[in-house]
């Protein structure tokens, strides 16, 4: 390879896929994997050991829902003493205050909680569950701890008009950061894109809103918004840049450069249990085939912001032009882009169509998603 | 915002030192930041004591050769940009 590998920076942990919620956006693949085929606590101890001897700074703990593992405590503990900076990525469900209690004295550095809407109903509508109310009491025990606070909302047609509500929560309970991360589109979400993705009009009033709300947070709460990239004019850096900042492991033990990686075809995963973090990372096929430049194609080939968005999101392109190597579709210079466009057009037509013609109540009725289980 | 030279700057929550191959990094939800000469020097003064005047008299000190007025200027720029980062807070 022409492109030696720099270390990578984060270590995202998908330490199960198992969940109490059942969220129509879930990032997890579609096949999910069995608590049998879960790493054991002494693999994810020397994963993170690992992890951290390659240069990570980071471990982002997620899933399915990480409190699902019973060895949560000792994980963190565990991760933090080999020195990395330890990140929950939870609904929070499966969460009392004694177990909260733990995880922080096992030196739990961030928090970051999701949120599925700012409304009961809506919230329990999108994760399938009832979880809400029991997020705004997490919330509150989490206040009496200095620990960072993220809180995520996950924003699309159906919630993005709870947005005031949303930034209620926000001004209420003064987090450090919060994240307004649009779905994007791979696995259960691709699936229910169809009654996810915001019209522009809904997506104009955001970018406003959160304007004004950067404004009135500055130095209390960072405010993050993240677009669908459906909307950009130019595809997200996905990831960084395959093999470049982050390695996610899977909860069987898969090594994979984006989580959405699976998606393509041919590409053949290392597994932690056979070939350490190091190696998979410097010297794999899954973790070259996309790194560096040699990859590209025209238009990407010679554009400038290669080095910017390292043309989009690999995943992407197979999804949506059925070749990994493609510029992603989302890009305005990508032969493929007229897709995107189109798929845009319908929902930005038949959003207004229905608007115009049928009652309030019709509009709001229940899609009929297809949620995520949960695995055996 | 203005930064007041009495106060005493103290990592935000979810905001510590560490290190990695002997490069210094302040980490934060999300982010890294690489710690190299001054901006060390003022980092790790970020204990919730030292005041930012107590700062600026330090780093004056320790770049001595530099313009004192200009020293200033960049610490309290920098403590500001921190603040608006979510990675400082100031105490008074």
């Amino acid at each position: 390879m022409p492109t030696t590998a720099a270390n990578p920076l984060a270590l995202v942990a998908e330490l199960t896929h198992r969940c109490p919620l059942h969220c129509v956006y879930c990032s997890n693949p579609l096949e999910l994997q069995s608590r049998a085929n879960e790493l054991s606590t002494g693999t994810w101890s020397r994963v993170f050991k690992e992890a951290a001897e390659a240069g990570a700074l980071q471990a982002d703990f997620t899933g399915g829902e990480p409190l699902a593992r019973p060895d949560i405590v000792e994980l963190v503990r565990n991760a933090r003493a080999v020195g990395l900076y330890v990140s929950l990525i939870t609904s929070g469900l499966p969460l009392d205050e004694v177990k909260l209690d733990l995880l922080i004295g096992a030196g739990l550095d961030h928090f970051q909680l999701s949120f599925q809407g700012a409304r009961e109903e809506t919230a329990n509508e999108i994760s399938g569950a009832k979880s809400h109310q029991h997020k705004l009491r997490v919330l509150e025990w989490i206040k009496r701890y200095r620990i960072g606070l993220t809180l995520n909302f996950v924003i699309h047609r159906r919630n993005i008009d709870e947005l005031e509500e949303m930034l209620a929560i926000v001004y209420n309970s003064g987090p450090g950061s919060v994240e307004f991360a649009s779905v994007q589109y791979y696995g259960w979400a691709f699936a229910n894109r169809e009654n996810l993705l915001p019209t522009r009009q809904q997506l104009d009033y955001c970018i406003e809103r959160l304007d004004r709300a950067e404004e009135e947070l500055r130095g209390k709460t960072r405010v993050v918004f993240v677009v669908p990239d459906y909307y950009a004019k130019y595809p997200k850096p996905c990831v960084g840049g395959w093999g470049r900042k982050l390695m996610l492991i899977t909860p069987s033990g898969d090594a994979l450069p984006c989580h959405a990686a699976p998606v393509i075809p041919g590409l053949k995963f290392e597994n932690v249990k056979n070939r350490s973090l190091g190696e998979i990372w410097g010297h794999s096929e899954a973790f070259e085939r996309f790194r560096g430049e040699d990859w590209m194609k025209e238009p990407c080939k010679s554009c400038e912001r290669r080095t910017q968005d390292f043309g989009g999101c690999r995943c992407q392109a197979m999804l949506l032009a059925a070749d990994p190597a493609a510029t992603d579709p989302v890009c305005t210079l990508a032969p493929e882009r007229p897709k995107i466009d189109a798929i845009l057009a319908k929902t930005n037509q038949s959003q207004r169509g229905v608007s115009a013609a049928a009652p309030a109540t019709n509009r709001l009725a229940t899609p009929d998603w297809l949620y995520r289980p949960n695995p055996a | 915002m203005s930064v007041d030279l009495n106060s005493r700057p103290r990592f935000a929550a979810g905001c510590r030192m560490g290190e990695n191959n002997n490069q210094r990094v302040l980490l934060m939800p999300e982010r890294a930041l690489r710690l190299n000469g001054p901006s060390l020097e003022i980092v790790s003064r970020c204990d919730g004591k030292h005041t930012v005047a107590q700062i600026v008299g330090e780093l004056q000190l320790l770049y001595s050769k530099a313009e004192p007025r200009k020293v200033e200027q960049d610490i309290v720029g920098y403590l500001a940009l921190l603040h608006k980062e979510r990675a400082l807070d100031f105490e008074p």
